[in-house]
């Protein structure tokens, strides 16, 4: 078990570099997020690229319905999130299966592998069973090393079949957050 | 909450699009659709009969993907507040080919007539430009509508934000197509972006 930091500049992982790659490839062209440790890295360089669109959200629900206008507009995006904000988008994601359109969400995930903070546990916990009774497939990385090749998988299953698809990026993956006064 | 001389929603979204040309369209769940409907049936109206508090943001996601479109999102004063935090994401992405334009009869007139925030408290106005929307108007007449429509062809000087103070009442349904695949293919298609 490793332990992370809220500064981005503390992850060496590359797997945020590898996922960076994989959207590159897909054409995706609107990344809306919500903030997280996890995700830093990633979002730093969509906010970077030329191609990419990073939009900033008050509330994850809004990046479900903001790539439902992006398909509808011509462009892929892929939402990032905490698995705290998957309850926020529970009645926006019936857009993925009304739309069919390519829905792709990479989660970071909380409220699990030695979670520190109680208030993260219960949405952590039903994280997985929220998209799936919301009609989404779930992939999961849990080790850096598979972490390419999972979404690359879910890239294909949705920008290629239009299957709605979560990503969850384990908190064993990202690093059980440490609290210190 | 009842004023004299408020506008006809339907007379107000006619003459919005009566000269639409390219632009695209959202309508927002409930009367929104289906005044849009009214105004006439068109390859780039995006119809909403769900989502509510997303008419904004499917909006933002269309013009960010089509930036020398003009896209206008129509929707109820109801529906805006639910997605009142999309005015800030807008602020800050600044879509300078998006219009919002709120009818506010301050009510939610499809479950009933409960009156809304709008009636006595909020001021989505206000809010638009408070979260940074450079151009925000409240319209109450329709020369006023009228002489705001062309203002939906301009993509180079938005975001902008405008509510309408329309009347409260209940006007017959305009059923408009509910299929979103069809919707959603169908501005794909005028767009020229094949199926999968």
């Amino acid at each position: 078990m490793h332990a992370r930091a809220d500064a981005p500049s503390e992850t060496a992982a590359s797997w945020p570099e590898e996922i960076f790659a994989i959207l590159q490839r897909f054409d995706v062209r609107q990344v809306p997020y919500v903030p997280d440790a996890g995700h830093s890295l990633l979002i730093q360089r969509v906010l970077g690229s030329s191609t990419m669109r990073g939009v900033s959200l008050t509330t994850e629900e809004e990046g479900v319905a903001l790539l439902a206008g992006a398909w509808a507009g011509g462009q892929r995006g892929a939402l990032l999130m905490q698995s705290s904000g998957v309850g926020n988008c529970i009645n926006m994601l019936s857009l993925t299966q009304i739309f069919r359109f390519p829905f792709l969400t990479l989660v970071t995930m909380r409220g699990e592998w030695g979670e520190f903070n109680p208030w993260q546990v219960p949405m952590g916990s039903s994280t997985q069973a929220v998209f799936e009774l919301s009609g989404i497939r779930v992939l999961r990385a849990s080790h850096p090393e598979e972490v390419g090749e999972v979404v690359e998988a879910g890239a294909m299953q949705a920008y290629n079949a239009c299957t709605p698809t979560a990503v969850l990026l384990s908190q064993r993956l990202i690093g059980t957050k440490v609290f210190t006064k | 909450m009842s004023k004299a001389n408020l506008l006809d929603r339907r007379a107000v979204v006619s003459g919005l699009l009566a000269n639409r040309k390219d632009a695209i369209v959202v309508g927002g769940l409930g009367a929104s659709t289906y005044d849009m409907a009214a105004a006439g049936d068109h390859d780039r109206n995006f119809y909403l009969w769900g989502a509510m508090g997303g008419a904004v943001m499917i909006g933002l996601g269309l013009a960010l993907a089509q930036p020398k479109l003009p896209v206008v999102v129509i929707t109820g004063d109801g529906e805006m507040l639910m997605g009142m935090g999309s005015l800030a994401t807008v602020g800050l992405q600044k879509p300078a080919n998006l219009t919002i334009v709120v009818l506010d009869n301050e009510a939610y007139g499809e479950t009933g007539g409960q009156v809304s925030h709008t009636a006595a408290a909020a001021d989505l106005v206000g809010v638009a430009k408070a979260c940074g929307i450079g151009h925000v108007s409240a319209m109450t007449t329709m020369a006023e509508v009228e002489a705001f429509a062309p203002a939906l062809q301009d993509v180079t000087s938005g975001p902008r934000f405008a509510s309408v103070k329309i009347d409260g009442a209940n006007l017959e349904r305009v059923l408009s197509s509910r299929d979103a695949n069809f919707i959603v293919n169908r501005i794909r298609g005028s767009l020229g972006f094949e199926p999968i």
